[in-house]
């Protein structure tokens, strides 16, 4: 307890903490103008007629066009948290918008944009202003060049957590034992330079899986210890370059070797920001006022680190809720997302859905690009929540359109799972607009018929 | 031992690393000699020289035959050449359901598809065209008073009985119509399959690699929606009212003909089949085709063959389709469910989730237009 105690009490210097403050920033910056470059905010938020949501945050929807100006916020409230101008203000909007972004559409769902979300909820409450600021610089009162050790250490304790929780959900036979589904995915690869013609061996395969749920397992690890850092960190560059060459995955890796740096020690980072403030022209000087940030004893304070040990301690359990579900996560869903399980599934699905009047017994298929783009449609098909939250859509479109009334909606749904041959995925003969959407065991999943071994 | 597991990371790493070939035309071997990696190339190639171009070819020289008994029926309009014209309207009408996957590239461009078969057909547009003799057939919004189907409505639906037929083509409105359709026809068409030749050819092949943009990829998500949407959806499955709830006969293709809707259908999904397994257009030879692709991966999950059960499945739903009468005889005797269409309907729906979710899958394509980050 004491030493418990005296660790809450140790200080260390601010410049870790403002230099991941300033390169996320930047990366943050970078992600929206690339989104909204691409056209994807048209693409994804505005050309829809429907959007899947998240439960319990249904009233989360785009604006129309002004849903470019949630992402403008974003995009200012990004350069204001790099530079450090009124650093508080400029992370709630930066929280609020992205955080609403992403709860606008869940076709959208990426791992990484969550840990952004909570990467960005955890940095509310750290002092990432007091060094190498502008509020810093304008108000030297609120300068510190020490700050508590723990501010800096939630954040290496969160990169751990997603590192370590992504290695526990390879532990799997169908990762370890099949390397599925790398085994489908490398063989495409053929035409990366130098290692393309390899994407197609079996020992390949294997040999990714199984590092790469090394790598996931012993990266904190080797991260946190120092005689091993750097050599850890060429094997995240390594990894994280390998991942961005071989898949789509946009930013992610670019923020994870980035996200990275802040476990190296401050000499490391008061060079960066030497090298920085000669780039400016700034005196460095004046951040080095020798000040430990205080810590007040006050209700404010007590409040805000309990829910900080509220967020770890729903982070380390949120992952394993799965187990609360009966059935084959990989294949009911149920309890997957929010879990760090990157790219451990080759799925897809096809589902077609049929509207039935009870009272004259007709019926007719729905054609589903009428209502949902292609990425919607792609997603929908393989994942039981959006199935029932499109089913009630198709209830309520055909009550009023069609002029049926209480329409029953069945769909017909085949999922093919990690190389397995495609199955019937939803029971055809429920009624879905009369399931309600909650937390409960969807027991209209039909089961997988095969086990697949592991956390 | 920790640092152990890293070690052999790192030198299966750099292993992979110097022994990569700086040409990565080669395909490296495995031990057994059989190659690593499919040959998307010779897949391409096998697709563009094989089935695509001789096809497209017949097709031009189908609708040349076409236009040249209309020559013969213009100059000499008697029943027998009217009986010619027709017959090498159906000869052409079969070609077309050879080509019709083949929307990729200058077809896309062009829009060959629905300039030549979009049905049905306008009625009323025709005969205002025919009446004033003022029109354009290259605006899109007169796509469904042209092509295939229009001639079927001119040949089959503007007249009970060939005489009267006969006697409407004194018309030179009517007869300068028909032209006009058929050059449109030709003039396309020719346009596509020049392009073809002369550049897209090598374009196509040449795009060997695998992103949403390559070749194979491209035209996979083509063979499928061309399945869905025209085969499935709009030979079969809109007449027979699985999307609206009532069946739609006026929908049928070749309305005015409607004894041959369910060969053009047939002529489709032999098409689509023979494509799959790479068959050349006109022989019997075989050449590399997603059956081959999937078999080299060997996607045998679950004991069969993903390629066999594929197969199957089409020759399932041919057997269930050339057992029904006529579409829209099927339609118009079963009122109000034409059950046996349903079934037969259910059998060619039942390829669907196969090629879109199994192959798909298996080849690690993805669907068209899906174009944002994964994690």
């Amino acid at each position: 307890m004491t030493s418990l105690k005296a660790y809450f009490n140790s200080y260390t210097e601010a410049a870790p903490l403002a230099v991941f403050r300033i390169l996320f920033g930047l990366m943050m910056l970078w992600s929206i103008i690339r989104f909204w470059s691409y056209g994807w905010i048209d693409k994804l938020y505005i050309q829809p007629q429907f959007h899947f949501s998240y439960f319990g945050f249904e009233w989360v929807k785009p604006l129309g066009i002004y849903t470019y100006i949630i992402f403008a916020i974003c995009g200012l409230s990004a350069i204001l948290v790099a530079i450090g101008y009124r650093y508080r203000l400029a992370i709630v909007l930066f929280f609020l918008s992205f955080t609403y972004i992403e709860l606008m559409d869940k076709t959208t769902y990426l791992n990484h944009y969550y840990f952004i979300s909570i990467l960005s909820f955890l940095l509310l409450f750290l002092p990432a202003n007091a060094y190498f600021s502008l509020d810093a610089k304008r108000n030297p009162k609120t300068a510190f060049q020490y700050i508590p050790k723990w501010n800096i250490d939630a954040i290496k304790l969160l990169l751990g957590i997603v590192y370590f929780y992504a290695g526990l959900a390879k532990l799997n036979s169908d990762w370890l034992g099949r390397a599925m589904p790398l085994k489908i995915w490398l063989p495409s690869k053929f035409d990366i330079p130098l290692i393309g013609n390899f994407m197609g061996a079996e020992w390949v395969h294997y040999a990714f899986s199984w590092g790469g749920t090394l790598y996931d397992l012993s990266i904190p690890f080797l991260l946190l210890w120092s005689r091993t850092r750097t050599f850890a960190f060429v094997l995240v560059v390594i990894f994280h370059v390998l991942t961005r060459v071989l898949f789509p995955i946009g930013m992610f890796p670019y923020i994870m070797i980035v996200s990275a740096l802040i476990f190296f020690g401050n000499g490391f980072h008061k060079k960066v920001l030497g090298f920085l403030a000669k780039i400016l022209k700034l005196n460095i000087s004046i951040f080095d006022n020798g000040k430990q940030k205080p810590v007040k004893l006050n209700v404010g304070n007590q409040f805000s680190q309990g829910i900080i040990v509220a967020f770890f301690a729903m982070q380390l359990l949120l992952p394993w809720r799965y187990m609360l579900y009966p059935g084959e996560l990989f294949w009911t869903e149920q309890g997957y997302r929010f879990s760090w399980r990157v790219m451990l599934m080759e799925k897809a699905g096809y589902a077609q859905f049929k509207v039935v009047d009870p009272h004259t017994g007709k019926w007719f298929y729905v054609d589903n690009t009428k209502f949902l783009t292609r990425f919607q449609e792609k997603q929908m098909a393989f994942q039981p929540d959006f199935i029932l939250e499109y089913a009630h859509f198709l209830d309520r479109y055909y009550q009023k359109t069609a002029q049926i009334e209480n329409p029953e909606v069945y769909v017909e749904c085949y999922v093919a799972l990690n190389g397995r041959r495609s199955r019937p995925y939803i029971d055809s003969t429920i009624d879905l607009s009369k399931e309600k959407e909650n937390f409960k065991t969807k027991n209209w999943i039909l089961p997988f018929h095969d086990t697949i071994k592991g956390i | 031992m920790k640092k152990f597991w890293f070690l052999s990371v790192l030198i299966a790493g750099l292993f992979i690393w110097s022994c990569s070939s700086d040409n990565p035309e080669e395909v490296i071997p495995d031990d057994d000699g059989i190659p690593l990696i499919f040959d998307r190339g010779a897949l391409l190639e096998n697709w563009a020289d094989n089935i695509i171009l001789p096809a497209y070819e017949s097709f031009q020289l189908q609708l040349e035959a076409l236009s040249t008994s209309y020559a013969v029926f213009s100059e000499d309009r008697s029943t027998t050449n009217l009986e010619a014209f027709r017959s090498a309207w159906l000869s052409a009408y079969m070609a077309w359901q050879q080509v019709s996957l083949f929307e990729i590239g200058p077809t896309e461009t062009a829009g060959l598809r629905l300039n030549i078969n979009t049905y049905p057909t306008d009625v009323s547009l025709i005969g205002q065209f025919v009446a004033t003799g003022d029109y354009d057939l290259s605006l899109p919004s007169n796509r469904d008073a042209k092509g295939f189907p229009a001639l079927d409505y001119i040949l089959n639906g503007l007249e009970a009985d060939d005489t009267t037929l006969l006697t409407r083509f004194d018309d030179p409105n009517l007869l300068a119509y028909v032209q006009d359709v058929l050059d449109d026809m030709s003039s396309l068409t020719n346009t596509v399959v020049d392009e073809w030749q002369t550049s897209f050819r090598d374009a196509f092949v040449a795009n060997d690699g695998s992103s949403v943009n390559a070749s194979v990829d491209r035209f996979v998500n083509d063979y499928i929606f061309y399945y869905e949407r025209f085969l499935r959806a709009g030979k079969m499955g809109i007449p027979a009212g699985v999307f609206s709830g009532t069946p739609e006969p006026q929908t049928v293709e070749a309305f005015y003909d409607a004894e041959i809707s369910n060969m053009l259908f047939l002529e489709g999904l032999t098409t689509v089949q023979d494509f799959f397994n790479g068959r050349h257009f006109g022989s019997n030879e075989t050449g590399e085709s997603l059956a081959s692709y999937l078999q080299f991966l060997d996607t045998t999950a679950d004991g069969e063959a993903l390629d066999v059960v594929i197969n199957n499945q089409y020759e399932l739903a041919r057997t269930q389709v050339e057992a029904l009468n006529p579409f829209l005889q099927e339609i118009e005797e079963n009122v109000p469910v034409p059950t046996n269409l349903l079934l037969a309907y259910d059998e060619v729906q039942r390829i669907v989730p196969l090629i879109k979710v199994d192959m798909l899958s298996a080849l690690n394509i993805s669907v068209d237009f899906v174009d944002a980050d994964g994690d």
